[in-house]
């Protein structure tokens, strides 16, 4: 009985052990190198100074964390999370009753709107935000639409605020709220909605009861989706913020490039994957699926 | 009456408010089309002189802008292939065999998804900076097959959770061998969830702005060389170029989901007669 079972376990291994090798060996060893790898290392860098001539010397030292409390830096971590909070509040209030009316439509354009939400997200972001300075610019389109029509004397400073960087942080990031949310909606019953309002109960009321909750995940997953990556879209803060605007992200960009002082942008980095790991956290504690994050 | 009438007032509000939605997505790509033609020589480039063909011209002069587009398409091409090979073992091994450490790759797998794009690339930097491979094409191409490689895996998950694992048992009970069964048999069944996490792959690829700037070394991809422009005033030709991505990528979308639409549309009848059964 037991050679038996021994068999049969020699048996499983001999026919699937190597299709399985084949088979998940790549993946494997890729990921562990190219994910886990690095970022182990990013944390152990975190720990590490640099000499004189920029290079990094292994001697633990908490002095770049101490660095992380400067004052600027503090500054712009709070900036960076207002940025990331108004981008998804922007994406959400936009998003939410767009989503409600696409997913919602009886018209046979049905998947053609859909696909127009997606289409712009499949073209480069970056020669969109540049698309983006170019309409906002001084002498750009919308400058010039104005004066032309005499709303305005003078050309309107439009670049280089936070609240465009906000702008284009929510265009960039608006398809990843519309998809869950879409997701979201198409599921919901509409017969609920009717049994809410057939027993009496007021429109305001139906959507905060039973709408609300019940698209609650679509929510929570597009909010993720759009909080995050706004914490380091550098460029986006650079080509439309101008400097007035930086992000985390931009922080960690200049330890990298001209600061060089990778330890200390190693230490910024670790910010960034503390907030993305609690927000994840928090996605998963509220009983979100992993399956519905990304695209 | 007065309830047509709200009923009215409504849809065309909505119809407006999808309307300014749809403008808005589609406003700078709107804008540097129609900029890519302007006949202006003076900077900044933006006041309209009349319509022009003229950056197009130039554009074919511009060696530096179009190698960097050929970078750019190399990059993709290559890491789509790798990506596409090592997701769809992977997201088939991973759906057949249960073993120690599946875990963790699934973990890894997510991570790429959820984190700033800037750690990873950070963290790929301190990699290849440590091990002492040369930037260039070679850290590009493994960058981009590394955040690739989830969104392969996520879309032939999503195929394999539809496919039945008998007719694999079938196709060997009938004396097919593994691999024949893995070429005739699982591969085609799979097809559409490799095709599309290859073209996924592949406008990622194209995409990429931040892993790409802190692994390229000098080797520039077209959206760097554009953030180079954008910090140094940028001559329209780059206009002409991002113009002719922009509208050939839509192009592309609309040839490859086009059967996506009309297999929609016709599922819609097939219900309707299940049901009347």
């Amino acid at each position: 009985m037991q050679m038996m079972e021994k068999r049969s376990a020699v048996h499983e291994w001999k026919s699937n052990g190597l299709p399985a090798l084949v088979t998940v060996v790549p993946v494997g060893l890729w990921m562990v190198l190219f994910i886990a790898v690095p970022l182990i290392y990013v944390v152990v860098l975190s720990f590490c100074s640099i000499d004189q001539h920029y290079n990094v010397v292994f001697s633990f030292t908490l002095e770049n964390y101490r660095r992380l409390l400067n004052i600027n830096y503090v500054r712009i971590y709070g900036q960076s999370i207002l940025i990331a909070f108004l981008s998804t509040a922007l994406c959400l209030l936009a998003g939410y009753p767009f989503s409600w009316l696409i997913a919602r439509t009886k018209s046979r354009w049905k998947n053609l709107l859909y696909m127009l939400v997606i289409i712009p997200f499949w073209t480069n972001s970056l020669i969109r935000i540049y698309g983006w300075r170019t309409f906002l610019g001084v002498n750009g389109p919308f400058n010039n639409a104005l004066t032309a029509l005499g709303l305005v004397s003078a050309p309107l400073d439009l670049l280089f605020h936070r609240s465009t960087t906000v702008l284009g942080m929510a265009y960039c990031l608006f398809p990843f709220m519309v998809l869950p949310l879409y997701t979201a909606i198409e599921k919901l019953d509409i017969s609920l909605l009717e049994a809410s309002n057939d027993l009496g109960a007021h429109a305001y009321q139906t959507f905060f009861e039973i709408v609300l909750p019940l698209t609650a995940s679509g929510i929570f997953s597009g909010c993720i989706m759009v909080f995050i990556p706004t914490l380091g879209y550098f460029y986006v803060a650079d080509i439309l913020g101008g400097g007035n605007a930086d992000v985390i992200g931009n922080l960690i960009e200049r330890q990298f490039q001209s600061g060089n002082n990778w330890p200390l942008g190693a230490a910024l980095s670790i910010i960034l994957i503390l907030i993305t790991l609690l927000l994840v956290k928090l996605y998963q504690r509220a009983g979100g699926d992993m399956k519905n994050l990304g695209v | 009456m007065r309830r047509k009438t709200k009923k009215m007032s409504q849809k065309v509000l909505s119809i407006v408010f999808c309307v300014c939605i749809y403008a808005f997505l589609f406003l700078p790509i709107v804008v540097i089309v129609i900029n890519s033609f302007n006949a202006t020589t003076s900077k900044p480039y933006l006041s309209w002189k009349g319509f022009s063909f003229m950056w197009y011209v130039k554009l074919l002069k511009n060696s530096v802008l179009l190698d960097s587009f050929a970078n750019t398409m190399i990059i993709a091409a290559c890491s789509t292939v790798v990506s596409t090979i090592i997701g769809t073992l992977g997201a088939v091994g991973m759906y057949k065999y249960t073993f120690r450490g599946k875990g963790i790759i699934d973990a890894l797998l997510y991570i790429p998804v959820v984190i700033p794009e800037i750690v990873l690339g950070i963290s790929m930097l301190t990699l290849f900076a440590n091990i002492h491979i040369p930037r260039g094409m070679l850290t590009l191409i493994l960058a981009h097959v590394t955040f690739c490689i989830p969104f392969v895996i996520f879309n032939i998950r999503a195929r394999l959770a539809e496919y039945d694992l008998s007719i694999e048992e079938a196709s060997m009970d009938l004396g097919a061998n593994r691999s024949r069964t893995f070429f005739e048999i699982t591969l085609p069944v799979l097809a559409p969830g490799i095709a599309g996490g290859a073209l996924l792959a592949f406008t990622l690829s194209i995409d990429d702005v931040i892993i790409s700037y802190f692994v390229n070394g000098q080797t520039k991809t077209y959206p760097l060389k554009v953030m180079e422009s954008i910090k140094s005033g940028v001559s329209p030709d780059v206009n002409a170029l991002s113009a002719l991505i922009l509208v050939g990528t839509i192009l592309a979308v609309f040839v490859t989901q086009s059967n996506l639409f009309r297999n929609k549309g016709k599922k819609i009848p097939e219900v309707k007669k299940h049901e009347k059964k």
